[in-house]
Formats: structure tokens, sequence, C-alpha cells
């Protein structure tokens, strides 16, 4: 690949990868730098590609050790108070829809043609906001699931934590998103 | 019986882990008694579609993103 070539590509690429990264981080610096420096590494190896999708696939790869290696950091970092509060919120909010024997307080309701928002731009600004929403650990677990696909152990080891860690973060994750999505976007209440 | 706490821990889980036989079969009955985990179940099927979704818009093709993922019983 020539490299007025991957300029191009590299320009129609970057705001993807500036939104993939931006969920996950949950900072714009972060994302910026996280993604310069995937730009950056696959510049320098321009020559090697065959191809704009070659090079896609590739400072993807990059910007996702990226990222990986940030959750890893950060995660050995004490949470910071605002996060513990936020954690606390979803505690609550979780233990409210169970009653003292575990059986749901109110149950929940279910969603009128959940399908048809994933074609509507606005239900995708509310699942970003849904996200940013979540406390650190469990958006993390979350984001490394489900919005990079990786298995539960790789994540596990990432994040030196036991599978059954794991799983109470993605668990609270998903009814977190779940609570917040009934409330903001399929209008219960 | 499990609360439908613990179901809806369960159900998180048989997206990330293979559920044993026992699991499945328990889970399943409750959620023909349980109306509101039955909603939990549909909630929890979409959230995984969507972020399916969000996964190939960003995301390159080539790149393997989906490793084995579970169903819920």
């Amino acid at each position: 690949m020539m490299p007025n070539e991957l300029a191009t590509a590299i320009t129609t690429l970057r705001p993807r990868l500036l939104r993939f990264a931006r969920l996950q981080l949950r900072e714009d610096a972060a994302a910026e730098d996280a993604v310069q420096e995937a730009l950056l590494a696959a510049t320098l190896h321009a020559d090697k590609f065959q191809g704009t999708a070659a090079a896609a696939t590739w400072v993807f790869a990059i910007l996702r050790n990226k990222i990986i290696d940030e959750f890893r950091r950060r995660s050995r970092l004490p949470l910071a108070d605002v996060d513990i509060e936020q954690e606390q919120g979803l505690e609550e909010t979780l233990e409210e829809q169970f009653d003292d024997h575990g059986h749901w307080a109110a149950p929940p309701a279910a969603w009128m043609n959940p399908e048809a928002s994933l074609e509507q731009k606005r239900f995708w600004e509310v699942f970003d906001l849904c996200i940013t929403a979540l406390p650190v650990k469990p958006a993390r677990a979350f984001a490394m699931r489900e919005l990079m696909g990786m298995e539960t152990e790789e994540i596990c080891k990432e994040l030196d934590i036991s599978s059954s860690n794991c799983w109470v973060l993605l668990h609270r994750a998903r009814l977190g998103l779940r609570d917040c999505l009934s409330r903001r976007w399929f209008g219960e209440n | 019986m499990l609360s439908c706490r613990e179901e809806t821990e369960l159900m998180s889980q048989a997206l990330d882990r293979p559920l044993s036989f026992g699991e499945r079969f328990q889970l399943s009955m409750h959620l023909l008694l349980c109306k509101g985990c039955r909603a939990t179940k549909k909630h929890l099927v979409f959230l995984h579609t969507a972020t399916r979704t969000w996964r190939e818009h960003h995301v390159p093709q080539s790149v393997p993103s989906q490793p084995n993922q579970g169903e819920i019983p």
C-alpha cells in the first residue's frame, strides 16, 4: 500500500476508531491517544498492507490491544470516590427491583418492538449514554465482553479477577443497562 | 427453586458460559412460571443483539470479534 493510499484510508477510518475507543475508555483524551498510537503504528507498516480492508483490520487489532492495556492499567488503580458512589447507586437500583426473598418487587415490563430501535439514530445516542452511565468496573467488563467480544477467561486474566467476579460484573452491567434503557428509551414510568 | 434474582444471574451467565443440564432445566421451569423473568430474558437477548449490531457497525468484518456466544435457554 502506498503512503498516500494509507492516508486516505486513515481519514475514513479515524472517526469509527474514535467512536469505538471513546465508548470504552470514556475519556476523549485517552481515546484520542489510543487511536493516534494505533494509526501511527499503521503508518510505519504501510508497505505491508494489501489494500484498505487489511489495513483497517490491522489498525483495529492494534487499537483493541491499546484499549485492553489501558483497562489493565486502570484496573490496578484504586476507585475514585465518584466511582464508588456510582457503584453504590447501581447496587441500590438493582436491590430495589427485588423483595427480601429475591423475587421481583415490581416485575419488569416488556419492551414494545425493541428491534425497530436499532434503526434509529437517537436510540444509539441513548445506548451510548446508558453505557457511559454504568459504574466503571461493570462497564469495563461489559466493554471487553460485549463491545470487543472477548471470552470471560481472557477478561479475568487481563483484569486479574475470578470468573465469578466477572459474571457478577457482567450481570450488574446488563441489569443496569436494562434499567437505563427502560427509563430513557422504552419509556416506562 | 431459585429466586428471580438468582435466575437473572443465571440468564446473564448463559450468555458467557454453557449452563449445566440442571441449570438449564430449572431455568426453563422458572421461566414458564415467571412473567418478570420472561421479560428480563427478552431484555437481555435484545441487549445482546444491540451490542452485536454496535460491534458490526464499528469493527471491520474481518476482525474475529464474536467468539462462542451462549444462548439463554
